[in-house]
């Protein structure tokens, strides 16, 4: 199967692991990743305000190439994934679209206007949707017995629900069953789909220390050994906030799994 | 005071929420992580646009404290979508001249070496014009 594939800014410097690991996976998975030549940053947060315009076009880019190559659209990166499925969304409203076709009317490829025609898929996603966690389990080479794993949502790859449709936004299974499929056990607790402060750690790192150390705590408090997330900003405020547990990306996870991470 | 009512009118335009529909239960804002760092809450923002108190709320250091994180969206069981409203003010405020909230000066006094690059792109893109 080809897949476009979005990296997005932050899996180029910061989060490399998030990235090499992916693709690594893919690979094994036999799931073909097609970087565009040329993609832009998604801007990191979308703008829920609908007459904000030009912050939506890196992301309307993104779409529409992978619909140009008649692929699904593939992201990795919380942030990046919560931007352009949103984007998305929006521009299956017609007017909407109508408004941001005319400006991406001026780029030099610019063809077919865009109306919300990709799938957009997360990581997870596809290996839940179209890989299927019973083919991953059987791929599994070093099961990864007896650790206890507790999934971090965060925010962003649920809410908003009703755009997102990643999984209950209060209730999420996907990660837990991610993590049975690679022979761990997935640990519940009750702060997993809270936020970690985000952006505002680069701002004011008192508050996001607070909201951090909650979501630490709770994980701790309820055995895990430790913490997986999709999140480059999570593992960083997590991190940078003490989390006495190991924060690590779900890509690392399956590659140990896999056997892909030792092979290299 | 009409510019006041021009802007309330451009907050429930660009947020599409309708504070009428708010039945002031306060779930919003129990479930909202930074409550206790916020002079207005929420409800608060709710209520305000409602009665059209934008003033006071377009200068409050609440703004800067949501995180975006869509609890209050998803908890509402109303439908209301607060979240989306503070983003408008928010936006409101940093549209003005001389709003931005942060400056790429400011950034690199800011960074450590660990901040990954989404944190500062979505900071501008929620503190700046
Ligand atoms: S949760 Fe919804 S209905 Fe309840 S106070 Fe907040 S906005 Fe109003
Ligand atoms: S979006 Fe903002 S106001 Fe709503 S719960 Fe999150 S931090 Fe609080």
């Amino acid at each position: 199967m080809k897949v476009t594939y979005y990296p997005g800014c932050t899996l180029r410097t910061k989060a490399k692991d998030l990235d090499r690991y992916a693709r690594e996976c893919a690979a094994k998975l036999g799931i073909e990743l097609c970087e565009p030549e040329t993609w832009q940053c998604c801007g990191g947060a979308f703008t829920a305000s609908n007459d904000e315009i030009a912050t939506k076009l890196s992301s309307v880019r993104a779409l529409k190439a992978a619909r140009d190559a008649d692929t699904p659209l593939l992201t990795v990166c919380s942030a990046c994934h919560n931007v352009i499925k949103r984007t998305n969304i929006a521009m299956q409203d017609t007017d909407f679209a109508a408004k941001v076709n005319t400006y991406m009317a001026q780029d030099k490829d610019f063809t077919t206007p865009y109306n919300g025609e990709t799938t957009v898929y997360h990581y997870l996603e596809l290996l839940r949707d179209v890989v299927g966690f019973d083919k991953i389990r059987e791929k599994v080479v070093n099961p990864l017995t007896g650790k206890k794993v507790a999934a971090y949502y965060g925010c962003l790859l649920l809410r908003p629900g009703k755009a997102m449709r990643f999984d209950d936004p209060e209730n999420p299974t996907i990660m837990e069953d991610f993590i049975r499929a690679l022979g761990a056990e997935p640990v519940i607790y009750p702060a997993r789909n809270e936020c970690c402060g985000g952006y505002v750690a680069l701002e004011d790192g008192a508050s996001a220390e607070k909201k951090s150390k909650k979501v630490t705590d709770s994980a701790v408090n309820h055995g895990a050994d430790l913490i997986v997330t999709a999140c480059p900003l999570c593992r960083y405020n997590l991190i940078k906030n003490g989390s006495k547990l190991p924060v690590v990306y779900f890509t690392e996870l399956l590659a140990e799994a896999l056997g892909v991470k030792e092979a290299e | 005071m009409a510019d006041m009512e021009r802007k309330r009118e451009q907050i429930l335009r660009i947020s599409g929420v309708n504070p009428r529909k708010c039945m002031r239960c306060g779930k919003c804002t129990a479930t909202c992580p930074s409550y206790d760092e916020m002079e207005y809450h929420p409800h608060e923002f709710v209520y305000m646009v409602e009665t059209g108190e934008i003033e006071p709320l377009l200068k409050s250091e609440s703004l800067y404290k949501c995180l975006s994180c869509m609890a209050c969206v998803e908890r509402c069981p109303r439908g209301v979508e607060p979240g989306k409203l503070v983003e408008a003010i928010r936006l409101v405020a940093v549209r003005e001249k001389g709003g931005d909230r942060i400056t790429a000066n400011d950034i690199p006094a800011l960074l450590d070496d660990e901040m990954p690059q989404q944190a500062i792109v979505t900071a501008f893109r929620k503190y700046q014009k």
